[in-house]
């Protein structure tokens, strides 16, 4: 197979590139809504943003399956990520630790994912969900744990009634997935805990 | 796949990775964290590693630290609010040695403060880091010991036992008599032991502009607080939650606002009272600020108290 | 006046230096070689070796050396070098039932397959001090001038006396032993009086607790593998309150097995196993009754020790434990300590609890002031109050 041969490069220095990409995922999900740069200097494979590719890099391993869309499964990325992450590719959403998903496709649904279980709300999927820009959709106000007041983001590129599903994730808190939106070597991290409220 | 070095200045010792930890088990520890922020004041069970240094001396703390830290940060460990305890001491060698980080005294300087049983007086600001060292993370623990009980406690939010405990103070003291590790309720929603810190610093963790992060090692949990996260200590209507500290001024800086601790300078009831937070008290001194006794030694570091003992400061003082 | 001074770092050096200094003791006595820990201190290696969780029987020698003997410091000198070495992957379970035999007893047949193997042991010697010991450079006695030691002795006296048949035949060092030499639970295994050990569905690999934290209830392989790196001491105490009724078991010493086992692992490029060598191991299973319920049959069941090294008392405490962790499985009442999972499993870990225990040496100043402060103004307001009423005294609390 082609994509077995043409693998790109992951982090030429694990150690140090994955501490400064894990830092700017604390940030993300510790301050939802801010936009943090995850650069680990990763070419990223076909199908992914740079952000998705250093994130799963740097918190996926055989111990955390992932789930892709078919399309990435099957191609390149899935390739990459075998390779990279040694992680396995799962074909059931509620199985993923993490999970990567179109922003602008109508499938899976927030709901498809494990969303943790009583005891252990953290055994939830993070999911991370691919945006054409973070700014330009319409705007959406966040308040929370991580947030002074409020916070607004634009994010867009976003299926219709997304924001719906982010809301009714909260409202299972504190089961749910966690979000990371990607877009370019960007993330914006949206937590279970973040309340989702339209613009005044 | 892991990069390694030579510890500095310690030709015999094998190479480990950068802060001891492997990349796998920072992983581990790293989705821990991401878990912790996303869900304020909840106990994520993590694979706790055996540590060079003994379980219960903070190889919490110490885990999550390793997990974090690289070389753009800078270091401060403290214990009991002071930088020159034994421990605190022990603990900034090890970073120094594993992670070659740059380490510093100073609040405001640091990026990273690993902490048991205080939070710094002076304010943290936007993008520090508190790393807590816990000992039992479970604040039911002394109500029911088993975990399998707890965890159905806090999934039901059923806090009545903790409530009654607080009560049958009030009943017994005429107020709640819990002095430390005081326990907190985080957004409404998880009860969280906030370490065994004095109540005086209970405050502090609600709407903080810096990250709160807890390592409980020997416990396997880790729990956390992102900033501007709200924080209430346990109280009733009628007996509201207040803190309380020694009622004196620090003796060598005169601060009336901070956490003291008493030393005993004689066997007839002499004693004085000093920050707990060595660096504070250096800070305030250093700007000319004298309390009862720092008139004469204020630019002595000497004074600062710490674990090492007590010893006459002239002979024949008594 | 006085006042507190620092010592930090310096100091901290200093008390490095101190315990060097303690640990070589008089140096005019001859440094004891990690050679001669390991090999003339066999057992205390092994117990190093189960409570540091490694397999290794020179840096256990070399643990015991740097600690000065002290078993649990050692342990845990073992455990901190184990956690940084990296993975290659499982072994392939171990079989005892090949075990080369040192030694092996039975409590509950009097002759079976491969008979009873005596082996190096304590049991049947009297604890006399053998001050010969004392006399460096004399000739070598074994345990005593006790000649019913080594198993030497002629097999009638001992036959009569009754408790252990000895065959000069199974001596090990004069005459090969039996090669078959049957586990006694497989023995009764193949009556169907013995519960059978089935594996969990898809025979998953076992949880490793070193890298996974631990939840309740917790599993057989989560119990055993505690068990096997828990505190001898606790591990004694507890088997021996389920003897003294703290705990239902009648427990019977169905076997105790000493001797070397082979460790094979499947490289994953090379797809079939290689031998990596040998390790000696102490097995115990116990056989304990079990009444039955009305979907089981009455029958024996198991308790199980596994122990590196010659670890008689540490395998056959954690199997009497191990039975009695099993009150869930046979849906007996859990109702003392060594039935109790989380209990054990929590408190069986001696570098855990030694470091708990002793930190509370660390400062503890700032939680003892914000104490001193509340006993005080608790106290100052009794006395407001109690002056302020003088006749009513108030309601003690219970």
């Amino acid at each position: 197979m082609a994509t077995d041969t043409l693998i790109g490069a992951g982090f030429t220095d694990p150690v140090f590139q994955s501490q400064a990409a894990f830092r700017a995922l604390l940030v993300a999900l510790s301050e939802p809504g801010t936009p943090q740069a995850v650069s680990g200097g990763v070419a990223p494979p076909e199908g992914l943003h740079a952000a998705t590719a250093t994130t799963l890099l740097t918190l996926a391993d055989y111990e955390t399956p992932i789930w892709l869309p078919t399309a990435l499964r099957d191609g390149p990325a899935g390739a990459w990520l075998r390779f990279h992450c040694g992680a396995a590719l799962v074909e059931e959403p509620r199985r993923a630790a993490f999970a990567v998903i179109d922003g602008a496709a109508p499938a899976p649904r927030l709901t498809d994912f494990d969303p943790g279980s009583d005891q252990f709300p953290d055994r939830s999927t993070t999911i991370i969900v691919q945006c054409a820009a973070f700014h330009g959709g319409g705007t959406v106000t966040l308040a929370g744990p991580g947030i002074a007041t409020r916070r607004d983001i634009a994010p867009a590129g976003l299926r219709p009634g997304f924001w719906a599903e982010v809301a009714g994730n909260n409202a299972a808190y504190p089961l749910g997935v966690d979000l990371l939106l990607a877009h370019a070597d960007g993330v914006i991290g949206l937590p279970r805990s973040t309340q989702i409220g339209k613009a005044a | 796949m892991t990069v390694h070095q030579t510890l500095p200045g310690d030709e015999t010792s094998p190479a480990y990775n950068y802060a001891y930890l492997d990349e796998q088990t920072k992983r581990m520890i790293r989705r821990a964290l991401l878990k912790a922020v996303a869900v304020p004041g909840y106990q994520v069970p993590f694979g706790s590693r055996e540590m060079p240094l003994a379980r219960g001396w903070g190889t919490g703390g110490i885990q999550v630290t390793a997990a974090i830290i690289g070389p753009q940060d800078t270091l401060k460990v403290i214990d009991q609010g002071a930088d020159d305890t034994t421990n605190a001491v022990s603990i900034r060698r090890f970073f120094q040695r594993t992670a070659g980080v740059a380490t510093t005294e100073a609040t405001m300087d640091a990026t990273i403060i690993q902490t048991r049983h205080r939070i710094p007086e002076t304010p943290l600001t936007e993008g520090q880091i508190l790393v807590y060292q816990v000992p039992i993370p479970e604040p039911l623990r002394f109500l029911e010991p088993r975990e399998t009980e707890t965890r159905k406690m806090h999934e039901l939010e059923e806090y009545g036992l903790m409530h009654v405990k607080l009560y049958e103070d009030i009943a017994r003291h005429g107020q709640i008599a819990t002095s430390y590790a005081y326990p907190v309720k985080v957004e409404g929603h998880y009860v969280m032991d906030p370490s065994p810190i004095p109540k005086f610093d209970n405050p502090k963790l609600s709407g903080n502009p810096a990250t709160q992060l807890f390592g409980a090692g020997r416990e396997q949990r880790i729990y956390a607080l992102p900033p501007w996260t709200d924080v209430v200590s346990l109280d009733f209507d009628d007996h509201p939650f207040e803190t309380s500290k020694a009622p004196h001024d620090c003796d060598l800086c005169g601060a009336k606002d901070s956490y003291l601790d008493e030393v005993i300078t004689d066997d007839e009831g002499g004693r004085m009272f000093v920050c707990s937070d060595t660096d504070f008290c250096a800070g305030r001194r250093a700007e000319g600020h004298e309390g009862r006794l720092g008139g004469d030694q204020k630019s002595s570091k000497t004074f600062a108290n710490s674990f090492e003992g007590i010893w006459p400061a002239t002979a024949g003082a008594r | 006046m006085y006042v507190a001074v620092k010592g930090g770092e310096a100091a901290i050096l200093a008390t490095h230096e101190r315990v060097a200094e303690a640990r070589r003791g008089d140096a005019a006595v001859p440094e004891i070689s990690v050679a001669q820990i390991r090999e003339q201190q066999a057992l205390a290696c092994a117990r190093v070796m189960n409570e540091g969780s490694l397999y290794d029987a020179d840096l256990a020698a070399l643990a015991l050396k740097q600690a000065q003997g002290d078993v649990i410091e050692a342990a845990f000198l073992m455990r901190a070098y184990r956690t940084t070495l990296p993975r290659f992957g499982s072994s392939e379970p171990v079989d005892t039932a090949q075990m080369a035999i040192r030694r092996r007893v039975s409590a509950t047949y009097k002759d079976l397959p491969g008979g009873q193997v005596l082996g190096p042991t304590y049991d049947y010697t009297h604890r006399l001090f053998d001050f010969a010991l004392m006399d460096e450079g004399a000739p070598s006695v074994m345990v005593g001038p006790d000649p019913t030691i080594s198993g030497r002795e002629g097999a009638s006296s001992t036959t009569a006396a009754g408790d252990a048949r000895v065959e000069p035949e199974h001596d090990g060092l004069h005459a090969p032993l039996d090669a078959r030499m049957p586990r006694v639970p497989d023995i009764l295994g193949a009556e169907g009086l013995m519960e059978p050990e089935v594996a969990p569905e898809g025979d998953p690999r076992p949880f490793d607790l070193t890298r996974e934290p631990v939840s309740f209830p917790a599993d057989r392989d989560v119990r055993l593998q505690a068990m096997a790196r828990g505190d001898e001491g606790f591990l004694l105490g507890l088997g021996y309150s389920v003897q003294r009724g703290f705990g239902g078991n009648h427990p019977f010493v169905g076997e105790i097995r000493v001797g070397e086992v082979s460790v094979e692992f499947v490289p994953e490029e090379l797809g079939f196993a290689v031998d990596l060598g040998e390790i000696t191991l102490t097995e115990c299973q116990m056989v304990n009754q079990f009444a039955g319920s009305k979907d089981v049959p009455p029958q024996f069941t198991r308790g199980y020790g596994l122990a590196f090294g010659h670890s008689e008392r540490k395998a056959m405490s954690m199997s009497l434990v191990d039975r009695a962790l099993k009150a869930r499985e046979f849906g007996e009442a859990a109702e003392y300590p060594a039935q109790q999972d989380e209990f054990v499993l929590y408190h069986s870990d001696n570098v855990e609890a030694a470091g708990f225990v002793e930190h509370l040496k660390l400062p503890h100043y700032v939680d003892f002031q914000g104490e001193l402060e509340l006993i005080r103004r608790i106290r100052r307001e009794r006395e407001a109050r109690l002056a302020a009423e003088p006749e009513t005294l108030p309601e003690a609390a219970e």
